[in-house]
């Protein structure tokens, strides 16, 4: 019972009650086929919602992400369009990944700018330089196995990109819940200052964190190339809302140090079978971005909600 | 060094941004040929018109330690609802159109600050989904149709166009002079006005404006209501100025509000800046846009990638500059102290 009363346990309650109304709704559902297209779909987001846990956790934002990706693709694009065998063009990509990310980090850390505007600025920097290199024409006709890679089953039907973000989750879970560098990230998000008294190198801590986020991002952009097989100017614009708002949905708290990976799989979850199930009875692309956003107000003020009572109740106790 | 302490770091950064802009007025003067001409003050006028007035409302908000990202949404549904409107009513009384819009947007206005202010949700999270929700509204409300110019009245689209003062081939246009007029306006409030002062008092330290008696909460509503009316009255002027209105109007305008904000000198910690910086701001965004896509050297994909760094720069130098001056400041207090 205690155990519903947390978040996480909130969130399991709703997305058994969005799968089995889904599940009725439509026999298909529940077809394996159906829930790997769904991950499949949007798994570029689920995947940069991982390491944005870690970045919110540590009471900072990136919105650099979708540009990143952007970016990231249209750099294969335009590497291979040039005659770049395509492992050595990923190599490159990953490194600007690397880099776009450490340039976010150092601004925030070692400025002690906003992260805020630092990644609005390189959303519209990042975003640039991908249009620079792809202008406004689409570029596709990429080597057959990276086509497949992104587009075929590797292991049965389970698609390589699955199989990338189950690692990743396992990895980023136990770096998070279970390594000093996990603690590292709660205790600064939590109180900065504080951590820097204990003698946490802070600002390396959050370079390392935002170079996390580029290259996540980056690899990303490569995944995304390789599903739908062609990469424009505009890719992945707008992204990063949709990522930051399954994170919040998924209770880490936007001031820090609070949230756990386990809340934000289960968001997951919910926006993904949410939306196939709206998709299902014909409701259109806004109409569900504009629920996720009711389900985002929400998920702030019910808490809220649920902990004032305690709050009332303690006084009259003590008196 | 003398004029440092002399003026206020407020005015140093609009004198800072004058600068700047004239820097770029002049590189680009030398660039391309034919560049300094009463076009182009018209072009970036008529652009300016309409940021102009939502960077002056997303510069209330940010003022209180706040944002607000649903501005763009807010302008596209005022423009459509405005469009729908006076297309069935072409008789409406002009000044009951515009203060037709104005209500549209303060509603959004008021339900985003009431989030915010009263229910204690951060205003990131809660602008983040009421950008979504007004832009879903939006798409019921349109009921997949789009406003079209010909549906019109003459007076509405004429009206952004019609010249005010004419010099030479420069003409300052009406609706580049009303927002200026907002501006302006806003700008005497914030600087004179008692209770628009709270809001520089909360952003600066919560807290303290707490003990003073301000009620941050009445404020910070206020200030997302303000935002709201602003981007309602940009609806109006997009309406006038482009005439055919789709679902996606303002899309993308809430990120380029905050970046003229930024690039004017608005701190984003809240509790300084002016919306005079922010219109210059808006200038200089608008500006580089145009400029780059007529300079040959570069093509004008780069002109993203240059707005990019452009915001990085103006923050970064905005930040060490006032923390210097800060440090100076002290330093000279200490000194006079002894």
């Amino acid at each position: 019972m205690s155990r519903l009363q947390s978040w996480e346990g909130f969130l399991l309650v709703c997305l058994i009650v969005i799968f089995g109304f889904n599940a009725v709704l439509t026999p298909e559902f529940l077809g394996i086929g159906n829930q790997i297209n769904l991950f499949q779909l949007s798994i570029e987001k689920i995947i940069l919602a991982l390491v944005m846990t870690f970045i919110i956790i540590n009471a900072e934002i990136d919105l650099s992400i979708g540009s990143m990706m952007g970016l990231s693709a249209c750099a294969f694009g335009y590497l291979w369009q040039l005659g770049t065998p395509a492992p050595l063009a990923i190599l490159i990509c990953l490194c600007i990944g690397i880099a776009g990310g450490f340039l976010n980090g150092w601004f925030v850390a070692r400025l002690g700018l906003p992260s805020l505007v630092v990644t609005l600025a390189s959303l519209i920097g990042f975003r640039g330089l991908a249009r620079v290199m792809v202008e406004d024409r689409g570029i596709g006709n990429f080597p057959d196995w990276f086509d497949a890679l992104g587009q075929q089953g590797l292991i049965g039907p389970i698609p390589f990109a699955l199989i990338a973000f189950a690692l990743l989750f396992a990895l980023l879970y136990v770096l998070l819940e279970r390594s000093g560098f996990g603690r590292k990230t709660y205790v600064i998000g939590s109180n900065r200052d504080v951590a820097d008294f204990a003698g946490i190198d802070t600002a390396r801590h959050k370079i390392i964190l935002f170079t996390m986020s580029g290259s996540a991002a980056a690899f990303a952009g490569l995944l995304y190339a390789a599903r739908v097989g062609a990469v424009r100017g505009d890719v992945a614009a707008g992204f990063e809302l949709d990522v930051i708002t399954i994170v919040l949905l998924g209770g880490v708290s936007i001031f820090g140090g609070r949230g756990t990976l386990v809340g934000t799989l289960l968001s997951i979850l919910i926006v993904l079978n949410l939306r196939n199930g709206m998709a299902l009875m014909n409701i259109t692309g806004h109409i569900q971005t504009g629920v996720i956003g009711l389900l985002l107000i929400a998920s702030v003020v019910i808490p809220r909600l649920k902990l004032a009572k305690p709050r009332v109740s303690k006084p009259e106790a003590t008196a | 060094m003398g004029l440092l302490h002399r003026l206020s770091p407020a005015a140093l950064r609009i004198l800072a941004l004058l600068a700047v802009l004239a820097v770029v007025i002049l590189f680009f003067s030398l660039q391309i040929e034919g560049y300094l001409n009463g076009r182009l003050f018209n072009r970036i006028s008529s652009s300016v018109a309409i940021m102009a007035l939502i960077a002056t409302g997303q510069t209330l908000v940010i003022l209180t330690r706040n944002i607000d990202l649903s501005v763009g949404s807010i302008v596209g549904f005022s423009a459509f609802a405005t469009g729908s409107l006076i297309s069935n009513n072409p008789d409406l009384n002009p000044f009951l159109l515009l203060l037709y819009s104005a209500a549209v947007g303060t509603g959004f206005g008021m339900i985003n600050g009431a989030l915010v202010a009263y229910a204690r949700v951060p205003s990131i999270i809660v602008t983040l989904a009421s950008m979504a929700l007004f832009r879903s509204a939006l798409v019921e409300y349109s009921n997949a149709k789009s406003i079209t110019t010909e549906t019109l009245p003459t007076w509405l689209t004429d009206f952004p166009n019609m010249p005010v003062l004419s010099i030479g081939t420069l003409e300052v246009r009406a609706g580049f002079a009303a927002s200026l007029l907002v501006v302006i306006l806003v700008h005497l409030c914030l600087t004179r006005l008692r209770p628009a002062r709270a809001l520089f008092a909360v952003g600066s330290n919560p807290e303290a404006a707490d003990m003073a008696g301000i009620d941050a909460k009445r404020v910070v509503f206020a200030a997302f209501a303000l935002s709201g009316l602003m981007a309602g009255l940009a609806g109006f002027m997009f309406l006038a100025r482009f005439g055919n209105i789709t679902v996606v109007a303002g899309l993308g305008f809430e990120l380029k509000s905050v970046a003229s904000s930024v690039v004017g000198g608005v701190n984003i910690f809240g509790g300084s800046g002016s919306v005079i910086g922010a219109f210059l701001g808006a200038v200089l965004v608008d500006l580089l846009e145009t400029s780059l896509v007529r300079w040959a050297v570069v093509s004008e994909f780069w002109r993203e990638a240059v707005l990019g760094a452009l915001i990085l720069l103006a923050v970064t130098t905005d930040t060490l500059l006032s923390r210097r001056l800060a440090k100076l400041r002290a330093k000279k207090s200490k000194e006079a102290a002894k």
